[in-house]
């Protein structure tokens, strides 16, 4: 896992070194923190929300959106986080990760299934080694209102049934009331819990009220260590807009030029259509460039969306359009 | 500039501009324009047509739109009970009639009928509402029943819709044969994608107002206006349409209808063949008792054997 990620801090004190260092102080102080996450320049909100609004007007035809498509279903982490999961309906979501599409085997599988940390051993069985990751969220998701013992239990727990990545969700209430420090350590220490899992962490933007905000909490991520910065839980809205995710990577891509190091952007919640995916991936190409293109940097957290780009490939592999018929129904079974 | 010039009165009152109408289409209860921004223009029938209205243009776009539309209506449609779909029609014929003035003009202007013509066409569109609003709940008996077996079993056929069903509504006659198709297509429960007559399209939008301000749920009728040579193809081969009537494909420009026949026969959807025999399809007598055979074309018989004791 993550062998060309060469992320720098892996324990607790490296982690701290280089933030140090990348803040210049000696102390790593909430103060510093704040004074330079403060120090970031403010983001142009009415520019943000332009720029994502014109590049969303693109189109993308015939090759290039066949290409979509399938980038944009390699991307997708397959999620279920709902209180009525079952290990079938988890099994049955992993087993629709290894054949998305029946009707057509040259569909390219999703880059992971994410689901709750009790759920991971019942989508490892089914995936085994076929490249389709699992991910799972930890840490009291999705508010992260537990103490910090039972988040890294959480964590240590889904790590050793399996999981390939972790989704931890940050402390918003700390963030919000100005305690970087508290964020920070807490991304510190679920890294070092997740071993050899990459760590995606879970902003929750729709919390955070302002685009500075938002800005903040990705660099304040990056710092702490986390290999992916991911918009939403998918239980508050809005979710992942545009604008949000276009600040996140700019913000990747300014960490790569500050520090050479890249991170991975995750949007996850409420997007639904081929077309919203599509959107996104102008934006990552426009914005962060053609190396976050893959889905070893960039994901969409999604259920419904894999559905709409499997009727989008048929219509444009067939010629004639799809209907509901001939995709997979994902709604829960009442048996 | 005004088509209708009044003689100016003794205290020359001012002349009025003409409201000239661009209507838009009818998709899942609402009135969008053209995803593709066109619209075409649409002249009366006569010696010397005169320009009516601009109607949208419907692209590949819309007809997706308006069976996704449909596909959603379809279930509630469907699922409500027989009475109160036909409640629901028959409100429709009480809504056309306080619209008859202005269904007789168009009409008028659109066949090039005389207006006694014109008006007994209305009423007779209007009844044919009722009548199939009337057979809401009767045809289930009519079409379905119980079947002799030779075994201990209940064996009982009862008729159900197909689902979302694609009408190309006849060119020729733009009201009475409109109602014709869409009528006895939504009494059972299907929902329906309507391709208006290409040069005859304002009573169909007008009609659409009607649905629109009666109970008819949205999306149950979707009515595209355009080019039917354009649109309908992609009707006929949509994976998610159940059947197509091509009523309409008889006398449309660029249309042989059984190239449309063979794009709807990828996915088995039920094909109600125009008029006519051969390739020469013709448009049928809309002013004859209709029967059931337009109801019976978009039924599903479902058949259930019940034991019953010895």
């Amino acid at each position: 896992m993550s062998t060309d990620t060469a992320v720098p801090a892996t324990t607790a004190t490296d982690a701290a070194e280089r933030a140090r260092e990348i803040l210049g102080v000696s102390r790593l102080t909430n103060r510093a923190l704040t004074s330079w996450l403060h120090g970031l320049p403010g983001v142009d909100q009415v520019g943000a929300e332009a720029r994502a609004a014109s590049l969303g007007t693109r189109s993308i035809k015939t090759t290039s959106k066949a290409w979509a498509i399938d980038t944009a279903i390699s991307m997708i982490d397959l999620t279920t986080l709902e209180g009525a999961d079952t290990p079938g309906r988890v099994r049955g979501l992993a087993t629709r990760a290894l054949t998305p599409d029946p009707s057509d085997l040259s569909t390219p599988r999703p880059a992971a299934v994410c689901v709750y940390g009790d759920m991971v051993g019942h989508a490892k069985d089914v995936l085994g080694d076929s490249g389709v990751k699992v991910a799972a969220v930890a840490t009291a998701f999705p508010s992260g209102r537990a103490s910090m013992a039972v988040k890294l239990a959480d964590t240590a727990d889904a790590v050793s049934a399996g999981a390939d990545e972790i989704d931890m969700v940050i402390d918003r209430g700390a963030f919000l009331s100005g305690d970087y420090l508290t964020v920070f350590d807490q991304i510190v220490a679920v890294k070092e819990a997740c071993g050899g899992a990459r760590l995606k962490v879970i902003m929750e933007t729709g919390e955070l009220v302002t685009y500075d905000n938002v800005r903040r909490a990705s660099y304040l991520s990056m710092l702490a260590g986390g290999d992916f910065i991911k918009t939403s839980t998918g239980k508050v809205q809005p979710a992942a807009t545009l604008p949000v995710t276009l600040i996140m990577l700019q913000a990747v891509r300014d960490w790569r030029a500050l520090t050479g190091q890249m991170v991975g952007v995750k949007p996850a919640g409420g997007i639904r259509t081929s077309k919203d995916a599509i959107k996104f991936l102008v934006t990552v190409h426009e914005v962060a460039g053609e190396d976050w293109l893959d889905n070893h940097w960039f994901r969409f957290g999604a259920s419904s969306l894999l559905n709409d780009l499997l009727l989008q490939r048929q219509k444009v592999s067939t010629g004639a359009y799809s209907g509901a018929d001939y995709i997979a129904d994902d709604s829960p079974s009442l048996y | 500039m005004s088509t209708t010039t009044r003689k100016p009165a003794k205290s020359a009152a001012p002349s009025r501009v003409d409201v000239r109408k661009t209507y838009k289409l009818y998709i899942g209860g609402k009135f969008p324009r053209s995803e593709s921004g066109r619209s075409y223009e649409v002249f009366s029938t006569g010696r010397s047509p005169k320009f009516l209205a601009n109607a949208a243009q419907g692209s590949r776009k819309d007809a997706r739109d308006a069976v996704v539309a449909a596909r959603k209506a379809q279930s509630g449609w469907a699922g409500a009970t027989a009475y109160n779909r036909g409640q629901v029609l028959y409100r429709v014929a009480e809504v056309m009639e306080s619209r008859r003035s202005q269904f007789v003009a168009e009409v008028q202007a659109a066949e090039g009928l005389t207006a006694a013509r014109a008006e007994a066409n209305v009423s007779a569109a209007i009844d044919r509402w009722v009548w199939y609003a009337g057979w809401s709940d009767k045809f289930a008996q009519v079409l379905g029943g119980a079947n002799p077996v030779a075994g201990p079993f209940f064996n009982l056929s009862s008729p159900e819709p197909t689902g979302v069903v694609a009408a190309l509504a006849p060119q020729g006659s733009s009201l009475l044969g409109l109602v014709s198709v869409v009528a006895p297509i939504i009494v059972s429960g299907n929902t329906a994608v309507v391709l208006a007559s290409q040069e005859r399209p304002v009573p169909a939008i007008t009609l659409a107002e009607a649905l629109a301000t009666s109970d008819v749920p949205g999306g149950v009728v979707n009515l595209i206006t355009g080019v039917t040579s354009e649109v309908a193809p992609w009707l006929a081969s949509h994976r998610d349409v159940n059947a197509i009537d091509l009523t309409g494909a008889a006398d449309a420009p660029d249309v042989v209808w059984g190239d449309l026949e063979r794009a709807a026969a990828d996915n088995l959807k039920r094909v109600l063949r125009p008029a006519g025999s051969g390739v020469t399809a013709v448009e049928p007598d809309f002013t004859a008792e209709p029967g059931l055979e337009r109801l019976e074309a978009f039924l599903e018989t479902k058949t259930v054997w019940h034991p019953k004791g010895i």
